[in-house]
């Protein structure tokens, strides 16, 4: 019997290493996988089983976090959740993260290693720091004074400091609150759909995300390529262009809104916005010309970030000359982000140097210890100082004697340029208005803003619409309360 | 070995009992789980829990009690089996206790401690009282109408979740089936006792197998058949397995014949298959157990044993610490079918290891307590209530872990469930009275001085 109940005992032994070999298996060789699987609810309720790093303006965190009481313990907040949505984006337990809540999001959940004190401790620890803040470039004042410019109608401002590339306001209306997206349950998923379903596009970042015809704002751009190009050598002589301007290959007529434009000079087409001498002057450039001052100034870049993507502005790399022509004048098939065109400015107003921008302009721990500073960005530079110069002398004329008058500050040097783009088939859609500008305090050695708006104004009577009209004082607005800081 | 004096006897003749060392276990047991039970406190809310010093009080005389009937009445009793039985009952309390803390609305700690209690009590009882286990022998077709009895009544009750194994009397409801499992154990060693010898000579040969007489063999079988096919009929397909395993290996032990073994694997394999293929509720558990992930793949989420699967995974080497874990997650029957994997999330491989250790130890010392034995019903009788231990934490532990398809069943001492924990402190009195006698020296052993290991008294 001794020998039986042995093999018995063997056998109860053979249970229990099998046991733990399983037991091995599932917790050492299999864990990653299973730890990894999106229906493991158990990465999820770590995230958010602490309270979220805030979003800084300025010194005033625009975001926050409140307990539940709920299985995912904390939910975002925002502070003027509409004024900021295009900045902050959206952090929800349901439908993700956007913009900086997305591009930030490591640093915000605490699992970033900058956080960490020493190097790998979270992959070590299989833990998360507190979150950590991020600091934005945003001002307050610039960011309301957009906001309320555009007071409800479809529109985006992008401001920019041109010396460093800061982004200073970036503005898209009619915009939504974040908070309303937090957590989770059907108040959120109904928001969602809401704000999904809504002919406005509420969620749509109209600054970054959205690319329109630029229209005469894009002439800027034209200039810069003729004077680089040596296709004008001197800014107030006549070109020899005639009014109307018969497209180059085709039978077709290019008019001008403005008057006086036959053999205008370059200055004189910037101040009233000729469309004729432009666009002979971007045929005379010619494609190869005209597309690589473009793309200096971003133009084409798919890798933009500021951190997020910022969608691509188009031009045109392969058109004939009657394209050209056209897309000389900022329409065909040349579109642009808000954002895009305050860069534009914002490299005429530094002297011909444009830097990268960005949005973030620090990151912090918990308790407030600085772990990442985001200098000036990257500089390229898509024209010549000396055109700079010029491009600066006719857009302080536009404003000063021009169409910009209404951007107009007393006592303060500012250069703007104005643009109507139209759109849709056969132009049938409602005219974008355009303005970009920039403005030196009078005191100062380098400009201070750079700044784009454009107005989509559905309910508009066609003809206010333009860019003098409806974005310049909006641009007026925002460089006032640069100019205060 | 010593000569014998009559008025100073050698100290070899003074045989250790070992309940100091009891003493001392059970002193650690208890500390361990008033620790683990602060550290589930803590973790949670910052604080130690404020009762905890009542439950170290409360565990602390259950064990105290416990050890005084063993050093009165069992006194050569084996010193492992109260103190793992004490760390896994305060253990189990403390995980209940963690799981409470996420559901306030269902507390089922303070219930458990009274069933604890009463586990603890019948354990005293059973020691006191059964002087000598041979008693039982006398009963053994009293034993096995009440396990039938036990096992039939549950049919007139109804199903609870898909098995109609519960007796629900009030607010109270127990499993019968538990109970029954110790007086099923206990006939069989009676009755393979007292015919083992018919059993593995008699009966023509049929192949290579010597089939033992009708006459003999029919009777447990008709038994044993009757009992797997209630339970079959009540789908608690886990006590059916264990029920199956136990006769398995307690008619191996008193025949040595080892066809039995491979008969008996062949049926339950037959058997196993037929259930799984035809019956739904196993079939689904079976369709389970091959692919967890079916039901997330389906979009529906995952089951709850891919949950359980992500608690031990969660777990990792080291565990995430008690308290601190998510095994909530895993739903309604994280207090008692699914225990483990909290046990697996926050205490980890490590502790996951020496939970199946305790378990093995205890196992084990049963096992001894079989070998050491002299009478053939006391070690059929050891062996198989060790075996109920082991195959019982294989089928539950192997289940939720997806090694075998899971079958509802009580982790001994751990898992929430009154009948399942008084049921394993009879079980281990029940140890503890056995391994008394296999260690207690005999009166003609003492007489001449010679402490022998058991004789082997048939082969």
């Amino acid at each position: 019997m001794i020998r039986y109940i042995r093999r018995a005992a063997a056998l109860c032994l053979l249970l229990l290493v099998a046991l733990l070999v399983n037991a091995a298996r599932i917790q050492v060789f299999e864990a990653d996988e299973l730890d990894g699987n999106p229906a493991n609810r158990r990465n999820t309720i770590a995230r958010y089983d602490q309270p979220r790093g805030n979003i800084l303006v300025g010194d005033r965190p625009v975001t926050g976090s409140k307990e539940t009481g709920e299985q995912l313990s904390f939910e975002r907040t925002y502070l003027h959740g509409p004024l900021y949505a295009p900045v902050t984006g959206y952090a929800s337990q349901t439908y993700g993260t956007t913009l900086i809540e997305n591009a930030e999001d490591a640093v915000l959940s605490g699992t970033a290693s900058v956080l960490a004190p020493l190097p790998f401790w979270n992959e070590f620890t299989r833990g998360r720091q507190p979150g950590g803040d991020v600091v934005t470039t945003i001002r307050a004042s610039m960011q309301q004074a957009a906001y309320d410019g555009l007071s409800g109608r479809r529109g985006a401002v992008a401001a920019l400091d041109p010396s460093t590339g800061a982004i200073l306001a970036l503005v898209s209306t009619p915009s939504y609150d974040p908070e309303r997206l937090s957590g989770t349950g059907s108040a959120v998923t109904d928001a969602w759909a809401r704000l999904n379903a809504a002919e406005s596009l509420p969620m749509l970042n109209r600054a970054i995300r959205q690319t329109y015809p630029p229209g005469s704002t894009f002439k800027i751009v034209t200039a810069a390529a003729a004077l680089d190009a040596r296709a004008v050598t001197d800014a107030d002589a006549p070109t020899d262009t005639p009014s109307p301007y018969v497209l180059p290959g085709t039978s077709t007529t290019l008019p001008n809104e403005a008057r006086g434009c036959e053999q205008a000079s370059l200055a004189d087409a910037i101040r009233v916005s000729c469309n004729t001498v432009m666009a002979h002057l971007g045929v005379e450039v010619g494609l190869e010309g005209m597309a690589e001052t473009a793309e200096g100034f971003g133009f084409n870049d798919t890798g933009l970030r500021i951190p997020s993507g910022v969608a691509r502005s188009n031009f045109d790399t392969d058109m004939s000359d009657d394209q050209l022509a056209l897309s000389s004048i900022g329409q065909f098939n040349t579109t642009a982000t808000p954002l895009q065109m305050a860069m534009v400015a914002s490299a005429v107003a530094n002297g011909g140097d444009l830097r990268r921008p960005h949005l973030v302009d620090r990151v912090t721990t918990n308790d407030g210890d600085t772990v990442r500073q985001q200098g000036s960005g990257p500089s390229q530079r898509p024209m010549s100082p000396s055109t700079a110069v010029q491009l600066q002398r006719m857009m302080v004329d536009v404003v000063e004697n021009g169409t910009g008058a209404n951007a107009a500050i007393d006592g303060v040097r500012v250069g703007g340029k104005t643009g109507t783009a139209q759109h849709g088939v056969d132009n049938s859609g409602l005219p974008y208005a355009w303005f970009i500008s920039w403005a030196q305090a009078p005191d100062s050695g380098r400009p201070a803003v750079a700044v784009a708006v454009v107005v989509e104004d559905a309910a508009a009577d066609r003809d206010d619409i333009s860019g003098g009209g409806s974005a310049a004082p909006i641009a007026r607005a925002v460089m006032e309360a640069a100019l205060e800081e | 070995m010593t000569a014998t004096t009559a008025d100073a006897p050698p100290p070899e003749l003074r045989l250790p009992k070992r309940r100091g060392v009891e003493l001392a276990l059970l002193v650690g047991g208890v500390l361990i789980s008033v620790l683990g039970y602060a550290a589930v406190g803590l973790a949670h809310d910052g604080v130690v829990p404020p009762d905890v010093a009542g439950y170290g009080a409360g565990l602390g005389t259950l064990a105290l009690l416990a050890h005084v009937a063993v050093r009165f009445r069992a006194p050569y009793a084996d010193p492992l089996l109260l103190p793992i039985a004490v760390l896994l009952n305060g253990l189990g309390l403390v995980l209940i206790y963690r799981l409470d803390l996420e559901t306030p609305r269902d507390q089922a700690a303070p219930t458990q401690l009274v069933w604890s209690t009463l586990g603890v009590a019948l354990f005293a009882a059973v020691v006191v009282l059964l002087r000598d286990h041979r008693v039982l022998q006398r009963y053994a077709y009293l034993s096995v109408a009440s396990a039938l009895a036990l096992l039939i009544v549950p049919i007139f009750f109804p199903a609870v979740n898909g098995a109609k194994i519960w007796i629900r009397i009030g607010g109270l409801s127990f499993q019968p089936g538990e109970f029954a499992k110790i007086l099923l154990a206990v006939f069989f060693a009676a009755y393979l006792a007292a015919n083992r010898n018919a059993l593995a000579y008699t009966g023509r040969t049929f192949w290579k197998l010597q089939l033992p007489s009708g006459r003999v063999l029919g009777p447990i079988v008709a038994i044993w058949l009757l009992s797997v096919g209630v339970l079959v009929l009540e789908r608690d397909l886990g006590t059916s397995l264990l029920f199956f395993g136990l006769f398995v290996i307690m008619l191996y032990v008193a025949t040595g014949r080892t066809g039995w073994i491979a008969v008996g694997l062949l049926l339950a394999g037959v058997g196993a298959f037929v259930v799984g293929s035809f019956e739904p509720h196993v079939h689904s558990r079976v369709q389970d157990w091959l692919d967890p992930f079916a039901s997330i793949d389906a979009g529906q989420g995952p089951g709850q044993l891919a949950q359980s699967l992500f608690a031990f995974a969660a777990g990792g080497m080291l565990g995430t610490g008690l308290g601190a874990g998510h095994s909530i997650l895993i739903g309604f029957a994280a207090k008692s079918d699914f225990i483990l994997a909290t046990a697996g999330e926050e205490l980890g491989l490590s502790g996951l290891t020496a939970v199946f250790l305790l378990y093995a130890l205890l196992v084990a010392r049963g096992y001894r307590a079989g070998l050491a034995l002299r009478d053939p019903f006391g070690r059929l009788l050891a062996i198989g209530l060790a075996s109920i231990l082991a195959l019982q934490v294989f089928v539950i532990a192997g289940g939720v872990m997806g090694l075998i398809p899971l079958t509802g069943m009580a982790m001994p001492f751990l898992a929430q469930g009154g009948s399942s924990v008084v049921t394993n402190w009879i079980i281990v009195a029940l140890l503890i009275r056995l391994s008394d006698v296999a260690r207690r020296p005999h009166p003609e052993q003492v007489e001449t001085g010679v402490i022998a290991a058991a004789v082997e008294e048939d082969r």
